[in-house]
C-alpha cells in the first residue's frame, strides 16, 4: 500500500442539492472526507446513496440539475467551491481524472480512441500531438493492452468493453493528475474481463502514486482496490475504517447487513425421480443465427418443474439468445424445443394462445421493460384479460391479488404510473406481468442486475416463495455466480453459443471443472483484500491477457 | 467502402422504381382531368374537324397506356413532347427556366445552410439564454409569416423606400454575376427567411439531445471548453438527423418556390408550372411535375448516404 504523504483532497460537510418536482432537495448531507496523496478510498453504498455525486464533487463538478449548495472542497490549497468555472476547467483531466462506469458509452463514438487520449495533453500544452501519442501508446502498454502501437487508432466500437475500459483508464492518466475518480469502472463488465480492469487500475495507481477515489457497489471489489473504506447511505455517512478494520469488524448495523447480504441461501432440489417424471421445457440440440453469424450451437438441456436452472456465462455466449429461442421470438435454425414433451412451433406467431400463456419473460431493465405511459393496473391487467379472459370486478380482483403476491398493497400502487416506483418496485411489478399470465415456466433474464444487493436479494427471495407456491419452473440467466450459488438447483454453463458443462449446482461448484467453469468462479471476487493479489500470482500475467479474448 | 457503393446503388434502384411510379401518377392524373386536350386548346371557336385533326395530331386516339409508354420513351431521352400553347420543345421551354430556379435555390442554400447550422450551433452553446430565445423566436416568426407576405416587407423596406436591391428580380441575357447576384437578392432572401428556422431549430436540437451522453460529460470532465464539446464532441454524432433536415429544406428550394416567383416576378419553373396548369398545357405540366418527383427523390438518396458518412459505425466496420 501507498506510503501516506500530505492532505490532497479535504472535503468538509459537503451538502448537495438536486432538482425535482420544482424545488430544491438535499440529496448528499454534509459528508467529510479527507484523501492523502498516494492513497486510494473506496466510497460503497447502494445507488442513491450520493456516491456518483461526491466523486463529480470533488473535481468541482455538479450535473444539470444538482448544485453544490455547501460545505468546502480543498484540493491542495485551492478552494473548489469558490473557483471560478475556468480555473475548475483547468484542473480537470490534468490534476483530476475521472474514468466512467461504461467506456463504451463514455468515449465519444465519432473519434478515435487515441485522439480523445491526448486532447487533453494538447489543449493543456503539455505535450505536443506526436509526443502525446507516443505516451498515450507507452501508457497502453503499461495496461497490457494488446498493439498497444495500434489500438489507438481504432474507434471505440472496434475495441471489446474490457480493453476500452483500460483505455480509459490510461486516458485518465495522460495528464499524469493527483487524483483519479473511478466511477463504478468494472461494474459493466464480465467478471473474467473485470480482473483484468482492477489490476491494470491498481498497478498503474500504484506506479504513478496516484490518489485515488473509487466508487462502487461491489464490497469485495473495494476490498482489492482501497486502503480506507466510506460506507454512504442516503447522502450521508455511516462509517469510515481502513480496509482490513472494516472487512473484520464493521461497527454499524447497515455495514453488518451489506457485508451478510449474500447470506440468501436456499436448499438445492434434485430432479423429480421415476419413469413419469418429465421435464417442462426441454431443449433438444437448437441452433440459432443472427444473419449469417451462427450465435448458438447445439445447445440442450432440460427443466424440471418447480425447479430453477441457472445459465451463465460472459456476454455473448448465447444466453439470452437461448431464451430468445425458447420464446419464439428467434426461430431456430436446427433442433426442437418440447414443452412437456410436446414440440413447439419455433414462431411464437405459429404458437397457440395456450402455449404462449405457459411460457412467460422477466427482464433485466424494468426500467425499459415496462411503458412509462400505463399504469400498473393494466400492465399486470392486459396479460389477465389476454390469456384468461377476465373483466371488469375479476380482473380487478385478479390484480390486486397478484399485487398481494408481489407485496406491494393493491390500494396504494393499483393506479400508478412505472415512473413513480423504485427499481426493485417496477421489478416485482415486472414479475407480476409475467405471473398474471399463469405460468408455469418463466425466463429470468439477469432480473437482478441492475439492482443494488439488498434490493436483488428481496427479489430472488420473491421467486423463491412464488416458486414454491405455484410449483414454477425458472430459467435464470445471470453473469452473477453469487446469485447461481443463492437460488439454482442445476447450472448450464454457456460459452460462445455452445454449452460447455452442466450439472446440479453441488457439483458445478466442487472441483474438478471445465477450464472455462474454473475460470469464471475464480474470477469472481470474494471479500478478502489479498484475494487478487493471489489471484493474479496463480495465474502469473501472461493468463490475463488471455482472459480478455475468451 | 464497397458495402457502401453497393447501398447506393441499391438506393438509386429504388429510387428509380419510385420516379417510375410517380411518373405513372402523374401521367393518368392529367388524364383524368374531365374534357377534352384538344377541345381545350382550340376554344370554343373550334369545329369538329379541327378538333378531330388536332386529336390525331397529338396521338389523343391511342389508348391510354400506349400514350405513356410513348411519352415516358420520349422522356427517358429527354424529350419531353412540345408545348401546346407556344408549339416549342418542352425541354428547350423547361430548361432556361429550370437552370434559373436551381440558380435562386443555390443562392439561397449557400446562404442559408452554413447560417442555419452556424446559428443552431451558437444557440445550442447559449441554449436558455436570451440570445437563444430571441433567436427563436425570430426564426419561428419568419417561418410562420406566409412566403408573399415576407416578399412584400422586404421590398417595401429594401427596395420601395430605400431603393437597395430591385424589386423585381427580371433577368437579362448579358447581366454580368454581381448584378445577378444583385438582382435576385430579394427572392434569396426571403427562402432564406424561410428555411433557416426549420434547419437551425434542428440542428440545436440534434445538439442538445447529445449533451446528457456519457461521452459529452466526459469531454466536460477532461476540461474541455463548452464551444469544443458542441463542436468537436456533439456535432459529429448530431449530422444525421442534420442533413435530413437539410435536404428536405433544399427540395423545398427547388420545388416549392412558386409564390416566391411571382411576388418577384422571376422567370423561374415554378411560375412556368402555375401558367402551365392554367393554359391546360399538359406536357409541361408532367416534365415539371416529374422533375420535381427526381428532385425530391434524389436530394433524399443523398441525405441516406449523407448520413451513413458521417457514422462511424459504418465507416469503420470492425
Amino acid at each position: 500500500m501507498a506510503p501516506k504523504k500530505d492532505v490532497l483532497l479535504q472535503v468538509r460537510d459537503l451538502r448537495i442539492e438536486g432538482y425535482s418536482d420544482e424545488q430544491w432537495i438535499e440529496i448528499v448531507h454534509g459528508v467529510d472526507l479527507t484523501l492523502h496523496r498516494g492513497e486510494v478510498l473506496g466510497l460503497i453504498g447502494e445507488s442513491g446513496a450520493g456516491k456518483s455525486t461526491i466523486g463529480l464533487a470533488a473535481m468541482g463538478f455538479a450535473r444539470d440539475g444538482c448544485r453544490i449548495s455547501g460545505g468546502s472542497i480543498e484540493f491542495d490549497g485551492l478552494e473548489l467551491t469558490t473557483t471560478s468555472e475556468s480555473d475548475l476547467r483547468a484542473l480537470r483531466g490534468s490534476r483530476i481524472a475521472y474514468v466512467a462506469q461504461s467506456a463504451a458509452a463514455s468515449f465519444n463514438p465519432a473519434h478515435r480512441i487515441i485522439d480523445q487520449h491526448t486532447e487533453a495533453p494538447i489543449q493543456y500544452r503539455i505535450q505536443k500531438r506526436v509526443e502525446a501519442q507516443e505516451d498515450a501508446m507507452q501508457l497502453y502498454e503499461r495496461l497490457r493492452l494488446p498493439n498497444p502501437g495500434e489500438i489507438g487508432f481504432r474507434y471505440p466500437h472496434q475495441v471489446s468493453g474490457g480493453q476500452l475500459q483500460r483505455a480509459m483508464t490510461a486516458m485518465a492518466m495522460a495528464c499524469r493528475p493527483d487524483l483519479i475518480i473511478f466511477d463504478e469502472p468494472t461494474t459493466a463488465l464480465d467478471v473474467t474481463t473485470q480482473i483484468e480492469v482492477l489490476a491494470a487500475i491498481r498497478d498503474i495507481v500504484d506506479q504513478f502514486n496516484t490518489a485515488a477515489i473509487y466508487i462502487t457497489h461491489d464490497l469485495a471489489v473495494v476490498a482489492q482496490m482501497a486502503d480506507t473504506i466510506k460506507v454512504l447511505l442516503k447522502g450521508e455517512e455511516i462509517e469510515e475504517a481502513p480496509t482490513e478494520q472494516m472487512l473484520d469488524e464493521p461497527k454499524e448495523d447497515y455495514t453488518k447487513s451489506l457485508w451478510a447480504v449474500r447470506s440468501f441461501k436456499r436448499p438445492q432440489k434434485a430432479r423429480p425421480a421415476g419413469p413419469d417424471a418429465q421435464p417442462i421445457v426441454s431443449v433438444k440440440g437448437i441452433e440459432a443465427s443472427y444473419g449469417k453469424t451462427k450465435v448458438l450451437d447445439d445447445v440442450s438441456f432440460d427443466v424440471y418443474p418447480g425447479m430453477t436452472v441457472a445459465v451463465v456465462g460472459e456476454s455473448g455466449s448465447g444466453k439470452s439468445t437461448t431464451a430468445r429461442c425458447i420464446t419464439g421470438l428467434l426461430p431456430p435454425t436446427s433442433g426442437e424445443i418440447l414443452f412437456k414433451g410436446e414440440p413447439l412451433p419455433p414462431r411464437y406467431q405459429d404458437r397457440s394462445k395456450d402455449q404462449l400463456r405457459q411460457v412467460q419473460m422477466i427482464y433485466q431493465m424494468a426500467d425499459t421493460a415496462l411503458n412509462p405511459k400505463i399504469r400498473i393496473c393494466d400492465i399486470i391487467g392486459r396479460p389477465a384479460q389476454f390469456y384468461s379472459g377476465l373483466r371488469g370486478t375479476a380482473l380487478k380482483s385478479r390484480v390486486d391479488e397478484l399485487l398481494d403476491l408481489i407485496e406491494l398493497e393493491p390500494s396504494k400502487y393499483y393506479s400508478r404510473y412505472p415512473t413513480e416506483l423504485s427499481g426493485g418496485q417496477k421489478q416485482r411489478i415486472g414479475i407480476a406481468r409475467a405471473l398474471a399470465a399463469d405460468p408455469s415456466f418463466i425466463i429470468c433474464d439477469e432480473v437482478t442486475s441492475a439492482l443494488d444487493q439488498l434490493v436483488a436479494e428481496g427479489i430472488l427471495k420473491l421467486l423463491d416463495r412464488l416458486q414454491k407456491e405455484f410449483n414454477l419452473a425458472y430459467m435464470f440467466i445471470t453473469h452473477d455466480l453469487a446469485t447461481v450459488r443463492s437460488i439454482a438447483d442445476e447450472v448450464v454453463v454457456m460459452q460462445k453459443g455452445k454449452v460447455v458443462e452442466q450439472g446440479p449446482k453441488d457439483e458445478m461448484f466442487t472441483p474438478p471443472h471445465h477450464p472455462y467453469t474454473d475460470l469464471l468462479l475464480s474470477s469472481v471476487p470474494e471479500m478478502d483484500p489479498n484475494w487478487l493479489t493471489s489471484l493474479l500470482e496463480e495465474r502469473g500475467t501472461d493468463q490475463i491477457g488471455e482472459a480478455a479474448d475468451v | 467502402m464497397g458495402d457502401i457503393l453497393q447501398l447506393v446503388l441499391r438506393r438509386l434502384g429504388l429510387g428509380l422504381i419510385t420516379l417510375f411510379v410517380v411518373s405513372i401518377l402523374i401521367f393518368f392524373a392529367v388524364e383524368l382531368l374531365p374534357g377534352d386536350i384538344a377541345q381545350a386548346v382550340l376554344g370554343q371557336g373550334a369545329t369538329a374537324e379541327t378538333v378531330a385533326a388536332l386529336r390525331e395530331k397529338l396521338g389523343l386516339n391511342d389508348p391510354a397506356f400506349i400514350r405513356y409508354f410513348h411519352w415516358l420513351g420520349g422522356a427517358l431521352t429527354g424529350d419531353f413532347g412540345v408545348s401546346l400553347v407556344s408549339g416549342e420543345r418542352v425541354s428547350d421551354a423547361i430548361s432556361t427556366r429550370f437552370r434559373n430556379t436551381l440558380f435562386l435555390a443555390t443562392y439561397a442554400a449557400v446562404i442559408a445552410v452554413p447560417l442555419s447550422i452556424f446559428l443552431g450551433i451558437i444557440v445550442a452553446l447559449l441554449r436558455n439564454t436570451l440570445f437563444d430565445r430571441v433567436a427563436n423566436v425570430l426564426t419561428l416568426t419568419s417561418i410562420s409569416s406566409p412566403e408573399f407576405f415576407l416578399g412584400y416587407i422586404l421590398i417595401l423596406y429594401l427596395a420601395v423606400k430605400t431603393n437597395y436591391f430591385p424589386a423585381i428580380a427580371s433577368l437579362s441575357a448579358d447581366m454580368s454575376f454581381g448584378d445577378l447576384l444583385h438582382r435576385t437578392f430579394l427572392p434569396a432572401l426571403t427562402l432564406v427567411l424561410v428555411v433557416t428556422a426549420h434547419m437551425m431549430r434542428m440542428t440545436r436540437a440534434a445538439i442538445i439531445n447529445l449533451l446528457a451522453s456519457p461521452y459529452i460529460e466526459m469531454a466536460r470532465l477532461k476540461g474541455v471548453p463548452p464551444w469544443k464539446v458542441i463542436v468537436r464532441h456533439a456535432l459529429p454524432n448530431a449530422w444525421a438527423p442534420i442533413i435530413n433536415v437539410v435536404a428536405l429544406n433544399l427540395a423545398y428550394l427547388i420545388t416549392g418556390v412558386v409564390l416566391v416567383e411571382v411576388v418577384f416576378v422571376y422567370p423561374g419553373i415554378g411560375q412556368l408550372l402555375v401558367d402551365a396548369v392554367a393554359k391546360r398545357d399538359f406536357p409541361i405540366v408532367q416534365a415539371c411535375c416529374l422533375i420535381f418527383a427526381a428532385t425530391f427523390i434524389l436530394l433524399n438518396l443523398a441525405a441516406d448516404v449523407g448520413s451513413i458518412l458521417t457514422n462511424p459505425r459504418l465507416r469503420h466496420p470492425k
